[in-house]
């Protein structure tokens, strides 16, 4: 059982993040970090793999930079290999363009017989590039999963939905996006972070892959940023006195905005 | 109380340009390492710690452990459990050890960096690792092979803890005086019957074994600390195979109620009480147990330095973000009509900064003390060794002392910016200072601390050892002078400050000599008039390193700012106090037996 795993990676969520006014994209020049988004499909992978008794876990990754942190963390985590696609022609990718460039690469990861990703990143969650994977890849796509059994040459999928789960099955290989907080990622242990050191990562380029320059970055983009506003100030707070009622007024304010 | 983020910024600055981890990789010792590998598994580390271990300390705090007196046995608070085994699978207890015993063979200055992150996150947590450490490290320097085969492996992986039994009830600062007693069986073990008291995790429900170290007395040793031996008694019995066996005749009868670290049981131990004595092993020869303590000792001395550390660290960190959410008063030049966060006003700048320069003096001292170690044992050359093991030797006492001293200024201070809520519970800093209390108390109280600065190690190599450290202290001068105006007070400062300590060590070299009781009268104001002048020349060194990196354009520039104001902040706040302090030390001891203590009663 040969699963890969798409993995983003992103700047620290824990950094305040800026965009940049001239590309109207989050800078990216510091460092990056596996995404947590991501770091279930890392978990689910390895499940699968050891519940299937073989076979390993291969990551997948683009990011500028030759950056490496967050594939280090999935690999200190148990992956066996990853192929990181960095090149300068990928800077200002759209959804399409990393899907392009995603596809590729997994075709390079022989026997692969499932691919999961997350259904969104962390900080762009367009929540699109699984589905285009799938799509350029000409496989079928599963999303949402919560949970994800492999029986022989079908995968089981517990799809999650607004009421509770769907129970859903298809071939294999697919691409299964897998919902975030489904499992609980393993903390990389000490001796699977110096392993990791010597685990292979394949860093490809562009021409590598076999891509056109201009099928990628912002030649290829088919999607553009008009523009980037500043977040509204958070406007003060309605301060509800309690006279006896005010569960009445909670209830009909939450109601307003529909979430109950 | 905010979340605990590990300082990694602050911590890397200081293992890349106060200490230099890179040529530590460069040692055989170490050979295969290198600065991004240790970069990388302190990242983990520290996510692992803020993650799984933070998160319990409040929780450890509020239920404590408990003990049952029906069984003898202790149950950690919610969630320790787990959280421990989490880190044992990890593996994160056996970085610091060679891996013949199956640890990673990491440097000490990193094992440090290691215990800095989880001792700030949950210090009651940290102290069954660290007391295991201490255990390993007395097995692994005097154990027998056997004894290591045994029990180390086990240790290392954080599987088993250990403990150290010193302590008695007549017997706490005077380790000589230790009644517990150790008889020789037929098959080459002994018995032991008697009591230890305050033993830090001496019963948990965190691993499958405990390794107690146990001092006792053989028959017919000699008395004080010529006639104490070391003794292994395992909890459980182990067999050849490494099996867990028969259930050792060693019971946890009470704990105590603490003011602070509730959640590390501090435990009253019986020994031998169902039978003729429960089974121990002599570590080494007999009546040789209390300089094998001493090689445990530095290290551990060192560690409970850094919880003073970790604890200012995460008091500071708490007030910090505090500070800037409060609104109180106004600040100088704001608008009328608007209230400032408490951050703004110029007496809260000046404790946060206090505690920040305190913090960042610290951090500098201990792992340069830690750094030290790595090279005393390591480094090729013996010179180089020896002259790294004086340094070991001269700053322990420091670390130790000063250490927890200003651990307990800045828990205590991180209150004070709190305001009133400072003093209600609920806000969590009272915990930081609760904790930290005890960090003065134990592992030879600072009194202790300061009576081997200034009656051991000011005399070694007759007074050589600390003139080259001054020597190193005024080298400094000529690269301030370089530096211009924006180090000038802190050159000024260092150059009064080293003066200062210069006139009073050679005071206490003379008048030590003559009656001894001046130099212990003296003691306590001069450990802490040195570890001032000690922090100000790394504190130096730093800004110093910052302002290179600042000018080749290299790092985060308002962080290396930040590392030069900090450094003038000491000067100019704190290391004047050295001169201050000089009467104390220098007042010698005649004012204090001048009338007895009925006297003084009110
Ligand atoms: C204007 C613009 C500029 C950009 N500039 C750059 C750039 O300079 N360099 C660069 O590398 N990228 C760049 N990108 C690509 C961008 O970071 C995203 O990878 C891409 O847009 C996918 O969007 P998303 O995060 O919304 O994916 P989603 O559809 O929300 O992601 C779902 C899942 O797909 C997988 N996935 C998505 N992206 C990646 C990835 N990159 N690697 C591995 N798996 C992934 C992950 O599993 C992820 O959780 C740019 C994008 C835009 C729109
Ligand atoms: C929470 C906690 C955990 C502990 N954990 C352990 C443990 O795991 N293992 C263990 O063995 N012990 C442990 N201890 C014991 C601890 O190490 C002792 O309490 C400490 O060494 C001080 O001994 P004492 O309490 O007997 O104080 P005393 O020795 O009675 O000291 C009282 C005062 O006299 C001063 N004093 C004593 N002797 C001298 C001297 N010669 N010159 C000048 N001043 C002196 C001291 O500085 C102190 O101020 C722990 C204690 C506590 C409270």
């Amino acid at each position: 059982m040969n699963v890969v795993v798409c993995v983003k990676q992103i700047p620290d969520p824990a950094d305040p993040g800026a965009l940049d006014p001239t590309t109207k994209t989050l800078k990216r020049d510091g460092k990056l970090i596996l995404d947590e988004s991501d770091s279930y499909g890392v978990e689910m992978a390895l499940q699968l793999v050891t519940a299937a008794g073989g076979g390993e876990v291969t990551l997948v990754s683009m990011a500028p930079n030759g950056e490496v942190s967050g594939l280090r963390t999935a690999l200190a985590m148990g992956a066996a290999k990853a192929i990181l696609v960095s090149d300068d022609a990928l800077a200002g990718s759209d959804a399409l363009g990393t899907a392009k460039v995603l596809a590729k690469a997994i075709e390079r990861v022989e026997g692969a017989d499932l691919i999961l990703t997350a259904t969104e990143s962390s900080d762009g969650y367009t929540g699109t590039v699984p589905e285009q994977v799938a799509g350029l890849l000409d496989l079928p796509s599963v999303t949402f999963a919560k949970h994800i059994e492999v029986d022989g040459s079908t995968v089981k999928v517990q799809r999650q939905t607004e009421a509770g789960y769907d129970d859903v099955e298809c071939p294999l290989p697919a691409v299964v996006s897998v919902t975030a907080g489904v499992v609980e990622p393993r903390y990389p242990s000490f001796k699977g972070i110096m392993a990791a050191k010597s685990k292979p990562v394949d860093t490809l380029t562009v021409a590598d892959l076999g891509l056109d320059a201009s099928q990628v970055g912002w030649a290829g983009a088919g999607q553009e940023i008009v523009s980037i506003e500043e977040a509204p100030a958070r406007e003060a707070g309605e301060v509800i006195e309690d006279d006896g009622t005010a569960f009445e007024k909670i209830v009909a304010y939450l109601d307003n905005l529909k979430v109950l | 109380m905010a979340d605990y983020r590990p300082p990694l910024r602050d911590i890397h600055f200081v293992l890349d340009h106060l200490t230099d981890v890179g040529a530590l990789c460069e040692l055989p010792a170490f050979a295969g390492l290198d600065p991004d590998t240790i970069k990388g598994v302190l990242e983990e580390n520290a996510r692992f710690i803020a993650e799984v271990v933070a998160p319990l300390n409040r929780v450890g705090d509020l239920e404590g452990s408990r003990h049952d007196p029906a069984t003898n046995t202790v149950r950690t608070p919610a969630g320790f459990v787990d959280a421990y085994h989490q880190y044992v699978a990890a593996g994160w207890g056996g970085v610091p050890f060679p891996a013949e015993y199956d640890g990673g063979g990491f440097p000490w200055l990193v094992g440090i960096a290691m215990q800095e992150l989880i001792s700030s996150a949950n210090m009651a947590f940290s102290m069954a690792p660290l007391l295991t450490q201490g255990a390993i490290d007395l097995l692994m320097h005097h154990g027998s092979e056997e004894q290591k085969e045994r029990y180390l492996k086990k240790m290392v992986t954080g599987e088993w803890t250990g403990t150290m039994n010193l302590t008695e009830p007549e017997a706490g600062s005077d380790v000589g005086a230790v009644r517990t007693k150790a008889v020789p069986a037929d098959d080459g073990s002994w018995r032991i019957t008697g009591t230890k008291i305050f033993i830090s995790f001496g019963e948990h429900d965190m691993a499958e074994n405990i390794v107690h170290l146990v001092l006792a007395r053989v028959p017919d040793a000699p008395p004080g600390t010529k006639g104490i031996s070391c003794f292994i008694v395992p909890k459980f019995l182990v067999g050849d195979d490494g099996s867990l066996g028969e259930r050792n005749d060693v019971a946890c009868v009470s704990i105590e109620h603490k003011m602070g670290i509730k959640a590390s049981p501090t435990c009253v131990m019986s020994y031998g009480e169902k039978g003729e004595g429960a089974v121990g092993y002599l570590i080494g020869e007999a009546n040789q147990g209390m300089r094998y303590m001493f090689t445990m000792m530095n290290n551990a001395r060192l560690s409970v330095g850094l919880e003073g550390l970790a604890l200012a660290e995460r008091a500071y960190q708490d007030a910090l973000q505090y500070a800037q959410e409060r609104r109180q008063g106004r600040a100088p030049g704001a608008p009328a009509g608007e209230t400032s966060l408490i951050v703004e006003l110029p007496d809260v700048r000046r404790m946060l900064l206090t505690m920040k320069a305190l913090v960042d003096a610290m951090r500098a001292i201990i792992y340069t003390n830690a750094q030290a170690i790595d090279l005393a044992t390591h480094h090729p050359d013996p010179d180089v060794r020896q002259r790294n093991q004086e340094l070991v030797e001269l700053l322990t006492p420091v670390s130790k002392g000063f250490g927890t001293d200003m651990g307990i200024e800045c828990t205590s201070l991180a209150i004070q910016v709190y305001g009133g809520m400072g003093y209600i519970e609920e806000s969590g800093v009272p915990q930081h200072f609760r904790d930290a209390r005890i960090t003065s108390i134990y592992e030879g109280t600072n009194g202790i601390q300061a009576m081997d600065l200034v009656g051991r190690k000011l005399p070694m190599r007759a007074g050589g050892v600390i003139t080259d450290f001054l020597a190193g202290v005024a080298a400094l001068d000529a690269e301030l002078a370089a530096a211009g105006d924006e180090l000038a007070v802190v050159r000024e400062q260092l150059a009064a400050a080293l003066a200062v300590v210069t006139d009073t060590v050679q005071w206490l070299m003379e008048h030590g000599l003559a009656d001894v009781r001046n130099a212990l009268a003296g003691a306590t104001p001069f450990l802490r008039m040195f570890g001032l002048l000690v922090g100000g020349r790394y504190l130096a060194e730093a800004a110093l390193a910052a302002r290179a990196d600042l000018a080749e354009g290299e790092g985060d520039t308002d962080h290396l700012r930040a590392r030069l104001v900090i450094a003038r902040f000491y000067a100019e706040n704190l290391l004047p106090a050295v001169a201050g302090l000089a009467p104390a030390v220098q007042a010698g001891f005649d004012d204090l037996y001048a009338v007895g203590p009925e006297a003084l009663a009110g």
